[in-house]
């Protein structure tokens, strides 16, 4: 078909998934073995998605480690973690469905490591108890080694092709499809390979795109991480929740960023400064190195702004795992040993690795409910769904999370969100026609490809991106407040500007990686604007987010999601749910570790 | 001491030339940092947009950036220029044995379709108790390690003449590590249609041992040792 001088092509599926990682996975399996037809669109092939980078584990009470271990103990863990911010009805339900689906993986061959009675291993994590808060240190955390993404992901790629999903590997989706109704009713994208534009029409869009990790300068995550869905949802005038929220691991390896795992603290590591003391017990009495991240990325900060950070800069710390032993380390902790000794040339056998907080997860995201499908918020303030259109995974904001994820909580989200909207929509979706799509719906979701398509000069993306990453880096880190917020909100309304004017060099169609990138960078420059005005809107202290200026928790005001929608910058309030359905609520407390 | 690499990439672009081409780019180099041949590459992109090659994690897991770097397979985000550089000159090029679609990206399908080939999911029909995981003593999961590892990047098949003689009819190192995996999982049920269905003359039999996968393997595994196990099982099973 062809419109004005785009030539494109039409498929059609009943049910579209945009990303192939784990929470795209999950819920592909779950519509494929429903009999609907499902394709998934990934930018990679699947098992290259950022899933696979996961290390420590998945946490889970399947009461393996301790026999009388309860998902209520994780549950009132997360609710604490999430500085009381998270959803908790959606935690509720991730906590107490969550063993289920972590014997379902098992069940389709993930190789878990096991424990000496053949069940699933389970290691301590950062900000685990046992009878809320009051029983000590839990182990919870499920585990392959410290390849547990990896496993898992390939897992659930096997599974997919055991169950006949569809997938267009190495397409882009660029964005999506509304009818003349207002109805979700497809995806536009592109085959990378050849460059062939495509409209798939579907009854459903579940974005499953992953965090964005690559909005910060200094980040564990993977290239691809560039928050594409987040940058849909937004095109749409659809708002994205807390992304003020952002999670610095405490410990990416120093000079590369690639992740250290909590697991390595899990197994009995722990930090030291420049005097070779360890600092965390100071700071955290009870859990010390075991404290929640934000808390341990914090700490880490102070003990570096106070001249006890290491090496010649004084500007980081050392994690040391050494006295665990070789054979702890080969076998527990390998890739960790394998990362440090080719990046860092440092064997943690015998020396400590070091170590800096690094921008890690993305707390915030496209805000859903428990089904997965997306919210919005009307003019009066009440939630409205979203028909057709879901998110699951780090792209989107069900929220268990909240202020601050807890370690092993991120492959739990995944696979138990992804289910649930897989099962949600197979419910749904038993009986729908094929959506009407005018030439003008088609136009309009191909704007942005047309409009870099026919740039003749310009800014190169290369600058520009390296330039928004530099300032997200320095003006909204781990430590924030008004003055240096409003300089950095006023470089990335410079940077904005210049944008209009950026330049596509790149213009053949075969494997084009600029015109990616630079639509890569386009969704990367929406959510670092959300993230910013958000951040400037949120005056107070909680989770991830340290003001300088608001050093306390507001629970007066603040206790509330944020929600920013692009149009004219608004940030607005969205109440937390507080209401699970089988237990009391957890009410806030002083969250002390 | 900063001195400049001079890097050599391999260029194809289908839509206009009609055949390769070597392409050389001055890149900034310290041989005492630890510049990876990713950065190296990444930054000729900076130079000229129109690169074009595969990454996605770039710390070695996901196995996108496999390539070939003066004559050794490996992938890029892992390997130190140091480590693979010659008199300052380094030669990038796509991996072996698999059609070139762009520079350094090349058509991975024959791989995939060989993994799909052998089935790769745990295969077993039993009934199990929902609200419990199968139990595995440590000593039967270890028996998967070094093999469930595998990322996927194709170093170890493009490196194998048995793969590029035979694409479509040898499996390939990878995919055979990947079938000895689910034979060596106590909990797979179909260990027997498993060998069955490699016990021909291509399948696993065009392996003749040199090596090559063992050798280049850039997550230390040793898919050369997965063949043996098979053909021993193969032997046993008649």
């Amino acid at each position: 078909m062809k419109l004005g001088n785009i030539e494109f092509s039409e498929q059609q599926f009943d049910v579209v998934i945009i990303g192939g990682g784990g929470s795209g996975l999950r819920a592909s399996l779950e519509i494929s073995k429903s009999g609907l037809n499902v394709g998934v669109v990934s930018k990679v092939f699947p098992t290259r998605s950022h899933t696979v980078a996961a290390q420590g584990g998945i946490t889970c009470a399947i009461a393996s480690a301790d026999p009388n271990d309860d998902w209520r103990w994780h549950m009132f863990d997360t609710v604490k973690g999430s500085d009381y911010i998270g959803d908790q009805d959606a935690i509720e339900y991730m906590c107490s469905e969550g063993p289920e689906t972590v014997f379902e993986l098992e069940h389709m061959g993930l190789p878990f490591s096991r424990f000496e009675n053949g069940r699933i291993y389970q290691r301590p994590f950062g900000g685990q108890s046992k009878e809320y808060g009051e029983g000590g240190q839990a182990a919870r955390t499920c585990a392959a080694a410290d390849r547990t993404g990896h496993a898992l992901l390939h897992t659930l790629y096997q599974a997919n092709l055991k169950a006949g999903t569809n997938f267009l590997n190495e397409w882009f989706a660029v964005d999506i499809v509304k009818n003349d109704s207002g109805l979700v009713s497809g995806v536009s994208c592109f085959d990378m390979e050849t460059g062939e534009i495509s409209i798939i029409k579907c009854n459903a869009i579940v974005l499953a795109t992953g965090g964005a990790g690559q909005v910060y300068e200094q980040n564990t995550t993977s290239l691809i991480c560039t928050g594409d869905g987040l940058g849909m949802v937004l095109r749409k005038d659809l708002p994205l929740q807390d992304m003020e929220m952002w999670q610095f691991h405490p410990t990416g390896l120093y000079g590369n960023g690639s992740l250290m795992t909590e697991g390595c603290r899990g197994e009995g590591g722990y930090l030291i400064n420049s005097e070779g003391k360890r600092f965390m017990p100071d700071y955290a009495p009870k859990a010390k190195d075991l404290a929640s991240r934000d808390v341990v990325s914090r700490c880490i900060v102070q003990e570096i702004l106070a001249g006890r950070g290491c090496g010649a800069k004084k500007d980081h710390v050392l994690l040391k795992i050494d006295h665990l032993g070789s054979e702890a380390i080969t076998k527990k902790l390998p890739e960790i040993r394998e990362i440090s000794m080719t990046f860092a040339n440092v064997d943690p056998i015998e020396n400590p690795i070091p170590v800096v907080p690094t921008c890690h997860y993305m707390m915030g995201g496209i805000p859903t409910n428990i089904n997965g499908q997306v919210i919005t918020q009307d003019d009066n303030g009440n939630d409205s769904v979203v028909n057709g259109l879901y998110s699951i995974g780090e792209a989107a904001n069900v929220s268990v999370h909240g202020a601050n994820r807890l370690g092993g909580n991120s492959l739990l989200d995944l696979v138990v969100f992804g289910r649930a909207a897989g099962k949600h929509i197979n419910e749904e979706l038993s009986e729908q026609s094929s959506p009407d799509i005018s030439n003008t719906n088609i136009e309009e979701s191909l704007q942005t490809l047309i409009r870099i398509q026919e740039t003749e000069k310009g800014e190169s993306v290369f600058s520009l991106r390296s330039e928004m990453q530099n300032v997200m880096q320095n003006y909204f880190g781990v430590y924030r407040n008004e003055d240096l917020m409003r300089e950095g909100i006023n470089k990335l309304e410079e940077i904005t500007e210049r944008t209009k004017n950026i330049h596509l060099n790149d213009k053949s169609h075969q494997f084009n990686s600029e015109r990616v990138e630079v639509l890569e960078y386009l969704n990367l420059l929406d959510i670092a604007n959300a993230t910013a005005y958000s951040a400037l809107e949120r005056k107070e202290s909680r989770g991830a987010h340290a003001r300088e200026d608001f050093p306390d928790r507001d629970d007066e005001n603040w206790l509330c999601h944020s929600l920013f929608f692009k149009n004219k910058n608004i940030v607005s309030k969205r109440a937390v749910n507080l209401k699970p359905k089988t237990v009391e609520t957890f009410k806030p407390k002083p969250r002390v570790y | 001491m900063t001195k400049k690499l001079k890097l050599s990439l391999y260029r194809f672009d289908p839509a206009k030339d009609k055949r390769p081409y070597m392409s050389d780019y001055e890149i900034p180099y310290s041989s005492s940092g630890n510049m990876m041949v990713i950065d190296a590459i990444r930054t000729a992109q900076e130079l000229d947009s129109t690169i074009t090659f595969r990454r996605s994690c770039a710390q070695g897991v996901c196995g996108s950036d496999g390539v070939n770097m003066n004559g050794q397979n490996g992938l890029a985000c892992i390997t130190p220029v140091s480590k693979v550089v010659t008199a300052n000159r380094l030669e990038v090029r796509p991996l072996p044995g698999l059609p070139v679609i762009k520079d350094l990206i090349v058509d991975m399908k024959p791989f995939y379709d060989q993994y799909e080939k052998i089935k790769p999911f745990l295969d077993n029909d039993e009934e199990i108790k929902t609200g419990h995981e199968r139990l595995q003593s440590p000593e039967d999961r270890e028996k998967l390690d070094g093999l469930y590892e595998c990322i996927l990047c194709a170093c170890c098949s493009t490196s194998c003449p048995s793969f590029w003689w035979n694409p479509e009819k040898f499996v390939g190192p990878a995919a055979l590590l990947q079938a000895y995996r689910f034979i060596a999982d106590t909990r797979d049920k179909q260990k027997r249609m498993r060998l069955k269905k490699l016990n021909d003359a291509f399948s696993v039999y065009r392996c003749h041992g040199i090596m090559n996968c063992t050798s280049v393997c850039p997550k230390g595994l040793n898919p050369s040792k997965a063949i043996n196990e098979i053909k021993k099982e193969l032997r046993k099973t008649g």
